[in-house]
């Protein structure tokens, strides 16, 4: 066991796979001679090279078709969004290139291709570069989509990312790149589609998925101080979701909280609490609460901005309000 | 000049021939309600795709747009596989799923049957990239047309090809109308054969109604992006005969317009006139081959509308590998 950041878990996993498929490679601005904006990829370029840590002009939409074209090609690219409110620019490659042409052409084309990069509100950037993504790359059937919390979870799961035959959606967080988790020092690839109880508890279940997880759990040990007894599930991958084991906790619990930094509407939380009711309705002893983002665009301000995105307190207030309580 | 050997004219005569038929049985299918949705005929264009695959190597990729019928039928596949992907067969050639725009051959290093304006430009650009990657001397002919020649995809990357000197023949088949749009009612400045030179791309217009000429072309140009030069735009100046879309009635161009490109400028007729007055062959070979042409698209055709459509678990199978 060591202690990790998430940032060193995610080169590493990078690392890992690099060295082991010479068709790996990275590509998108600054993952080279800046070392990363973000600093994820520090130190690659001198390991790998320019040939295979590969810097981009400013040019999303263009890198990540060539990315895609260089999937069909053969290759694995992993393909860096400085943060993925840039990718709006790319969708149209991710969504109808990537996503759909091996559906398109009846199997023939493959496209074994990471899109990855931070995900959501960071702090104080405003509403164009805080905007969470889950829900619109989950919408789409064709690619598969991770939002990992733990340092082990992102080194396993973006192993996983990397050998998939198909396109993966790996959404990080600006704010756990560095926090620091234990992990176990051997890390090989995590299923993806699995989620993870990361809090064993009786009387309401609690899912979240990224830097909502860290809030999931704080409020779990406040409730705990308050007699209730919350199970907390890691989501870890939101397409395809583990309802399984969402509806498995359900049925235990009999209540549902879900934790959301993306807006309801059309959203993760909304998509759970659907499935939810579908699936074990008659477990339910409370109507599902969703602790998700105000529906406003994020603002600068802090007081704002933390108003405008689920909190402690909120998750806390919800929990009670499912324990009738 | 780069000369075509004379079997490479009768090649050419053969394959521009058939793809002509087949597209002309398509309009037949889709007006007997066989074949469905958004279908974009070829004809009038015969002359780029043929010359450019008498060019090319079997190494070397292609990847288009939604007008594809003519560039998978090119890259070598039998037909009748691609009129049961137009009658939505479970044996078309994505299985019934893509339909006429998004055909496949990876086979023969057909890339597709891209159905948004410009988006396989960049997708070719990265195809040319994993070649160079990966050490070989395959290029790729990366197809789009004027109107996509607009969009902005296309000059990212332009820009990246040229940074990396990718090996990519960028083939812009200007056939004078985006849908119903004009060249000149879409550009300032026309001469597109020179949208790559402020990213240090050379181009060339080519009279895209003339094998010979797009055979020349191209030869050069492969030579020139094999030598490790970087990319190349090649404008091809054609025509297509028929609407946009099947839905299309082509109001905005004059009947005597259109009948000045087929009784003068016609790429098949032009090719006819070349064989036969050097004698490369007389009027009984070439009519051998019309009968050869007919038969593969009858027979594709009786094939296409009696395959069985795709059995109901399809629709939940690739999705993912």
């Amino acid at each position: 066991m060591r202690t990790i950041t998430v940032r060193e878990a995610l080169r590493e996993a990078m690392r890992e796979e690099m060295i082991r498929d010479p068709n790996v490679f990275l590509m998108g601005e600054e993952v080279a001679e800046y070392q990363g904006a973000y600093k994820v990829s520090q130190g690659l370029l001198d390991e790998f090279g320019p040939k295979r840590v590969i810097d981009t002009p400013i040019t999303e939409h263009g890198f990540a078709g060539i990315g895609v074209g260089a999937a069909f090609g053969g290759l694995k690219p992993i393909v860096e969004f400085m943060t993925f409110n840039f990718a709006m620019q790319a969708i149209d490659q991710i969504i109808n290139s990537a996503a759909k042409t091996h559906y398109m052409s009846g199997g023939l084309i493959k496209c074994p291709i990471v899109f990855r990069g931070p995900n959501g509100a960071a702090a104080r950037v405003g509403a164009q570069h805080s905007q969470n993504y889950a829900a619109w790359y989950g919408h789409i059937p064709g690619l598969k989509v991770i939002a990992p919390y733990s340092a082990e979870d992102a080194k396993g799961l973006l192993i996983s990312a990397i050998r998939d035959p198909n396109p993966v959606v790996f959404l990080e967080h600006e704010l756990v790149y560095g926090y620091s988790f234990d992990m176990p020092d051997d890390v090989g690839p995590i299923e993806i589609g699995k989620g993870r109880v990361v809090r064993s508890g009786n009387d309401v279940t609690i899912t979240a998925f990224s830097l909502q997880v860290k809030l999931a759990l704080e409020a779990a040990e406040i409730l705990a101080g308050q007699g209730i007894d919350a199970e907390v599930i890691d989501l870890r991958t939101i397409r395809p979701l583990d309802a399984d084991l969402i509806n498995e906790s359900v049925r235990k619990t009999n209540r549902l909280v879900n934790v959301d930094e993306g807006w309801f509407f059309g959203g993760v939380a909304a998509s759970i609490s659907a499935i939810v009711m579908r699936d074990s309705f008659d477990f339910l002893d409370a109507p599902v609460e969703n602790v998700t983002a105000k529906d406003v665009p994020l603002p600068y301000a802090a007081n704002l901005e933390k108003a405008a995105l689920p909190s402690v307190e909120e998750v806390v207030e919800a929990v009670k309000k499912v324990c009738y309580r | 000049m780069i000369k075509l050997t004379k079997a490479q004219y009768i090649e050419a005569y053969r394959q521009m021939l058939l793809i002509r038929r087949f597209e002309e049985r398509c309009g037949q299918l889709y007006g007997a309600g066989q074949i469905a949705g958004f279908c974009h005929l070829y004809i009038g264009q015969e002359a780029v795709i043929s010359g450019i695959s008498l060019a090319k190597k079997p190494q070397d990729h292609t990847i288009t747009s939604y007008r594809d019928h003519g560039h998978i039928i090119a890259a070598g596949i039998d037909p009748k596989f691609v009129l049961a992907e137009l009658t939505g067969r479970a044996s078309g050639c994505s299985k019934g799923k893509g339909g006429s725009m998004h055909m496949f051959d990876p086979e023969h290093n057909f890339h597709g049957g891209h159905g948004i304006v410009a988006a396989q430009v960049p997708i070719g650009t990265g195809i040319a990239f994993a070649e160079k990657y990966k050490g070989t001397d395959a290029l790729c002919f990366t197809f789009f047309g004027d109107g996509a020649a607009h969009q902005g995809q296309v000059y990212e990357a332009f820009n990246m090809a040229k940074l990396w000197n990718l090996p990519v023949i960028y083939v812009l088949e200007n056939n004078e109308y985006a849908m119903g749009t004009s060249v000149a009612r879409a550009a300032g400045m026309t001469d597109l054969w020179r949208r790559g030179e402020s990213f240090g791309i050379p181009g060339k217009q080519v009279d895209g109604m003339d094998i010979e000429a797009v055979y020349s072309a191209v030869m050069e140009a492969t030579a020139y992006v094999r030598a490790g030069n970087g990319p190349i735009l090649l404008e091809m100046k054609t025509y297509r005969y028929r609407g946009h879309s099947m839905s299309d009635p082509a109001k905005y161009r004059s009947k005597e317009e259109v009948e000045e490109y087929k009784e003068k400028r016609d790429p098949i007729e032009r090719l006819r006139k070349i064989i036969l007055e050097n004698k490369y062959a007389g009027e009984d070979a070439l009519k051998a081959i019309d009968k050869e042409v007919k038969d593969i698209v009858v027979e594709a055709a009786e094939f296409a509308v009696s395959e069985p459509e795709p059995d109901l678990s399809e629709l939940y199978t690739n999705v993912y590998v």
